[in-house]
């Protein structure tokens, strides 16, 4: 009875993710963030929301690059009306660039901070907060202490923390749900049209929690999340705007 | 609720302000003397020298004349004033309004402030023990009116209150210069004989009018109670405020808690009731020793969640230093703002901006990092991409104009454009390869020029011609060219951002 038997362990497998914590996004509340073939890789093949992210970065050009990745996510977070916060060290992120990921910038609240520890601090509390859709804290070395009590925060109030890290010096465990390197790839040319073609990177799932790492190349085009090279026929409007 | 003033008479002030400094002084005729018409004339003298006949308005000469070993200080122009302002201010902790009346007085509208010392003689006793242990000779007296008071402190009998509504019999027997007449009609009165108030009281008003002006009438109208008089407090009062006087100095901790959780409660039961949320917030505790401990808070929108102002507050209660005790506590709300009931419940887990909890987690991260670290961005009516955006004044701002969104923009600005090496063919070519930070980065792509004029109405400068490239491993710049290609290389290539 192989059937029944793999049907057992699908059922055994959600017992456990449930005991673990993981809420079942298909109660109707199920995010749709466009990220196709990559669901495969997350437990329930949901994008894990109410769990911290972890997201590493090289240089400045990596820095921009996950920028933009993490804001298509927070875009699909956000939908339209939402919230998010953006703690940083010092203003990185240039705020108009967020209208091409679908964010409206003045709906992002920037906390600049100097303090490592503060900043720790402010994530905390603002991960605690029910009325956000998302939370990004710039932290360049976390510990598992930190990353618990972060953990423990978004478990009661259901809000997605991520958090970039710059050149960081050691990437022990911590209790972050996944963790994600980003690199800008060179773009395709779109229908042989000479130019940049849609922002492309590379996507490393370097570990996730009860799924399967893989590594993806995503690019965006017409305010979502591409997997294969994009047509012409699919954004007319959006080319219109890059060459005018 | 009738009104109860009183008034607090310093006869000796300048002299008993300069004995407290030198206290050898307490023992030897003093006078205060201010230069007046090129003659030093007395302003104040203390109990000796008035013992001797020595008295305000005395020509110095003439009183050395009386006394050759008097001393004589020089008056400091508007130390008076200064002491009496500092007096009213101490006298807060006895009445909300305190108000100054020079050259040698304060009034105190003490309107249902008495109980809370148990009764207007024990307040009255324990005011002038307090003043009177610092060294001035006080007169006091409490009653209807600031006319009568003024008149019994003056020129009264040793018993200082007068029952309300009493006034009219207290002042019978007192001269007319209890008052407060023009020398002038002070002497007019006097060559008339009539030396007592119950002279002139029942003559017909339209003869006092006549022979001694109306400010007579208005004198007794004022003492009598028939035309209000008000005082103007040293501290304007605070619309919002709640004040909690203590039984025993508090000194700790949990002490003070529990004080500001009280004043929270009251204060924030009237706003509810006005429909009305606080901006701002001042937390006070008067100290035995007079100084004053104070703490303060704002919020991003107008609140009267008394726990969420209590966070607030909590994180800055350590500050405040007890020493001694505290007797008084107020809690001020100088900035109050409308609120309606049915937007505050529509802003209840709605998500987004207008979620309170948001509010309230914003004011949580201001009251402890400090102002200016909370930022959000709308777009600002500018091409040039340093001066695009501005910071919101409040959390309900909105946009005015629209976001440009038809050019791209850089996910990572830098705060000022890098200069770089590059090598470009042709006029209005983006460059085939840069050096920046010593790495080479050779362009595959490019997209542009997009030019920005310099905005000449702000300052100097040459115009932006901005390409966006991509370089061989995929990452993408934002570069610029500073002014029109030359061909003596004057232009000078600038990085100004990443794309992501």
């Amino acid at each position: 009875m192989p059937e029944s038997r793999s049907a057992l362990f699908n059922q055994l497998q959600q017992d456990i993710l449930q005991l673990q914590g993981y809420k079942s996004n298909l109660a109707g509340n199920a995010v749709t963030l466009g990220l196709g073939p990559m669901l495969a890789a997350f437990p329930n093949h949901s994008f894990p929301i109410a769990a911290v992210h972890e997201l590493i970065c090289g240089g400045v050009e990596d820095a921009a690059a996950t920028g933009g990745f993490l804001a298509g996510l927070i875009g699909g977070l956000m939908r339209s009306d939402g919230a998010a916060i953006w703690i940083g060290r010092s203003p990185t992120i240039f705020p108009p660039a967020l209208n091409y990921f679908g964010i409206k910038p003045e709906r992002v609240i920037f906390i600049d901070l100097q303090q490592e520890k503060d900043v720790l601090w402010a994530m905390e509390e603002a991960l605690k907060c029910r009325g956000l859709a998302a939370v990004v804290g710039e932290i360049k070395e976390l510990g598992f202490t930190a990353s618990r009590r972060l953990q423990l925060a978004v478990e009661a109030s259901r809000v997605t923390g991520f958090i970039l890290r710059h050149q960081p010096r050691n990437l022990g465990a911590n209790a972050c749900v996944a963790r994600w390197q980003v690199r800008s790839i060179p773009s395709e040319a779109v229908d042989g049209l000479p130019g940049i073609g849609f922002p492309r990177w590379q996507v490393d799932l370097a570990k996730v929690r009860n799924g399967k790492p893989g590594s993806w190349p995503v690019s965006w085009a017409a305010g979502r999340f591409a997997f294969a090279t994009p047509k012409m026929a699919i954004l007319p409007q959006v080319l219109k705007k890059k060459t005018g | 609720m009738s009104k109860r003033y009183l008034t607090i008479w310093f006869p000796h002030l300048l002299t008993d302000w300069f004995s407290r400094r030198q206290p050898a002084l307490h023992q030897v005729p003093l006078v205060v003397a201010a230069p007046d018409h090129g003659r030093l004339v007395i302003v104040s003298a203390n109990a000796l020298a008035q013992s001797q006949g020595i008295d305000t308005g005395l020509v110095v000469a003439d009183a050395r004349a009386i006394m050759p070993s008097l001393i004589v200080i020089n008056n400091e122009p508007g130390l008076g004033n200064r002491l009496l302002k500092n007096m009213a201010e101490w006298c807060i902790r006895y009445s909300p309004l305190a108000g100054t009346d020079p050259p040698e007085g304060i009034v105190l509208d003490i309107t249902g402030c008495a109980h809370l010392r148990g009764g207007e003689e024990k307040y009255l006793q324990h005011l002038t023990t307090r003043l009177s242990g610092f060294g001035y000779e006080v007169r006091t007296a409490i009653a209807d009116t600031i006319g009568a008071a003024w008149a019994v402190n003056h020129f009264g009998p040793a018993c200082p209150i007068i029952e309300s509504g009493t006034q009219r019999a207290a002042l019978l027997k007192l001269p007319p210069a209890a008052l407060r007449l023009e020398a002038e009609v002070l002497d007019r009165l006097q060559k008339l004989g009539l030396n007592q108030i119950q002279d002139i009281i029942a003559m017909p008003r339209s003869a006092l009018r006549r022979r001694f002006g109306q400010q007579l009438l208005q004198r007794f109208d004022q003492a009598l109670g028939d035309q209000e008089e008000v005082t103007e407090p040293v501290i304007p009062l605070e619309a919002y405020q709640e004040r909690l006087p203590c039984l025993e100095p508090i000194s700790t901790a949990g002490g003070i808690a529990v004080a500001l959780e009280r004043l929270l409660d009251t204060l924030c039961q009237r706003l509810a009731l006005e429909q009305k949320g606080l901006r701002t917030a001042i937390f006070k505790g008067y100290r035995l020793d007079g100084k004053i401990e104070q703490v303060s808070i704002g919020t991003n929108r107008g609140t009267h969640n008394t726990k969420h102002l209590f966070k607030l507050f909590e994180e800055k209660l350590p500050t405040i230093e007890p020493a001694l005790g505290i007797e008084l506590f107020t809690l001020d709300a100088p900035k109050v703002e409308e609120l309606s009931v049915l937007q505050a419940s529509l802003w209840q887990g709605v998500g987004g901006l207008e979620d309170n909890s948001i509010a309230e987690l914003l004011d949580r991260l201001q009251n402890r990092v400090g102002e200016g670290h909370v930022h959000r961005y709308l777009p600002d009516q500018h091409h040039w991409p340093e001066r695009s955006i501005k910071t919101a004044e409040s959390l309900t701002e909105t946009p005015s104009i629209a976001w440009n969104i038809h050019k791209p923009r850089p996910m990572q600005l830098l705060s000022k454009p890098e200069p770089i090496d590059v090598a470009a063919p042709v006029p209005d070519y983006p460059p085939m390869l840069f050096r920046f930070k010593g790495k080479l980065h050779t362009i595959k792509k490019s997209d542009g020029p997009e030019r920005i004029e310099a905005e000449w109405w702000l300052e100097g400068g040459q115009h932006r011609d901005y390409y966006s490239v991509e370089d061989e491993e995929g990452n993408r710049y934002w570069l610029f060219r500073s002014g029109h290609y030359t061909a003596d290389k004057t232009h000078q290539w600038f990085i100004h951002g990443y794309f992501s």
